[in-house]
C-alpha cells in the first residue's frame, strides 16, 4: 500500500472522533474518582492517564492499588488486560508498514479500541492516509487525560458507582462499532466461534484477558482456516 | 500536587507494559514474514476481538446489559450514526434498569 501522513488525513481522524468524545467522559471521571479514592494526587493521576492511556487497565491497577505500591502485580495486571492491542497493532500493518521514525512509534501510542475500529473501517474503505490514526489518538488523548483529572476534582462531588447506567458508554460504543467492522455473512462463522469460545473460557472462571485472547485467536484461525481451504 | 517515588515508578512500569502490548503486535509484523495462515487470521482479527471483548461484559451485567447491547447494535445497523446510537444503548440501560429495579 502507497502510504501517506499528511495534515489533512490528521485533521480527517480528527474530525470523525470529536462526536464520540463525550462518550468517553463518564469512564474517565470514574477513573479520577478512584484515583482520588485510593490515594493518588491529581498529578500522579493525570500523568498515569496520560502516559498508560488504556481506561480498563487503568481501573484494573487502581482496584490492586495499595501504600507501597505493588509495582510489580499492577505492571503484570496492565500487561494482561492490554494484551488484546498486540493484534490490533498487527491487524494495521498494512499502514505501519508505510512510516518509520516518531510518526511510527507515536501512532503505535494512539492504537485504543476506538481508534483501531475506526481506523481499520476507513483502511477497508481505501484510505491510504495514516494520519487518520494520530487525528483519531491525538484528541482522545488529550480528552482521556483531562477528564480523569476532572474526574479527580471532582471525586468529593460526584457520585458515580459501579453498576451506573452512564458508564455503560463505554460498551455502547464497543457495540456501535462493532457493527462497522461487519463485512457480510462470511463474518458470521468467525463472529460465532469468538463468541462461543470467549463465553466458554469466562465460565469456566477465567477473567479477562483470556476470554478476548481466546476468542480473538480462535476465531479468525477459524476464518483463516475456512478463507484458506476455499 | 505530590508526586512520589513509588507512585511513579509503578506508572512507568505500567506505561511501558501498555505501551510493549500496544507497538508488539505491529514489531514482531516488522522484522517477521506471517505465513499465510497467519496473514488470512490478521483479516479476521478486527470483528472477532471486539465480539470477544464485549460478550463477556455483557454477559456479566446480565440482561439488561445484553437488551442494551441489542439496542446499541440495533440504532448503529438502522441509523449509522454513532453518537444517537450510543445515547440509545445508555437510555435503554437506563431505562431497564429503573423500571426492573
Amino acid at each position: 500500500m502507497n502510504v501517506q501522513f499528511t495534515w489533512a488525513g490528521f485533521r480527517q481522524g480528527a474530525r470523525m472522533v470529536l462526536p464520540m468524545l463525550p462518550s468517553f467522559a463518564p469512564f474517565g471521571l470514574v477513573v479520577g474518582v478512584l484515583a482520588a479514592g485510593e490515594g493518588l494526587s491529581m498529578l500522579e493521576a493525570a500523568v498515569m492517564s496520560a502516559m498508560v492511556f488504556a481506561g480498563t487497565s487503568q481501573l484494573v491497577a487502581l482496584g490492586a492499588w495499595g501504600s507501597p505500591v505493588p509495582v510489580l502485580a499492577v505492571t503484570l495486571a496492565v500487561f494482561v488486560i492490554n494484551m488484546r492491542m498486540a493484534p490490533m497493532s498487527a491487524a494495521l500493518a498494512p499502514w505501519f508498514h508505510g512510516l518509520r521514525g516518531w510518526r511510527l512509534w507515536l501512532s503505535l501510542f494512539t492504537v485504543t479500541d476506538h481508534s483501531f475500529a475506526l481506523s481499520v473501517s476507513e483502511m477497508r474503505r481505501g484510505q491510504r492516509d495514516a494520519a487518520f490514526l494520530l487525528g483519531l489518538g491525538l484528541p482522545s488523548w488529550l480528552w482521556w487525560t483531562a477528564c480523569v483529572t476532572m474526574g479527580h476534582a471532582l471525586s468529593g462531588v460526584i457520585e458515580l458507582r459501579p453498576g451506573h447506567p452512564l458508564l455503560f458508554a463505554g460498551l455502547a460504543t464497543l457495540c456501535a462499532l462493532l457493527v462497522t467492522l461487519w463485512r457480510g455473512r462470511g463474518d458470521l462463522m468467525p463472529w460465532g466461534v469468538a463468541a462461543g469460545l470467549a463465553l466458554a473460557v469466562q465460565a469456566i472462571g477465567l477473567g479477562q484477558p483470556w476470554p478476548v485472547l481466546a476468542g480473538a485467536l480462535g476465531g479468525s484461525a477459524a476464518g483463516a482456516w475456512r478463507d484458506l481451504r476455499a | 500536587m505530590t508526586l512520589r517515588w513509588d507512585v511513579l515508578l509503578a506508572i512507568i512500569c505500567m506505561a511501558l507494559a501498555t505501551y510493549a502490548a500496544r507497538a508488539g503486535g505491529y514489531a514482531v509484523l516488522r522484522v517477521w514474514q506471517p505465513p499465510r495462515f497467519v496473514e488470512a487470521m490478521l483479516v479476521h482479527m478486527p470483528g472477532c476481538i471486539f465480539v470477544a471483548f464485549i460478550l463477556p461484559s455483557v454477559a456479566t451485567g446480565g440482561w439488561r446489559y445484553a437488551a442494551a447491547a441489542a439496542v446499541a447494535v440495533l440504532a448503529m445497523v438502522l441509523t449509522r450514526m454513532l453518537t444517537l446510537s450510543i445515547v440509545l444503548g445508555v437510555a435503554a440501560l437506563w431505562l431497564l434498569a429503573a423500571a426492573w429495579p
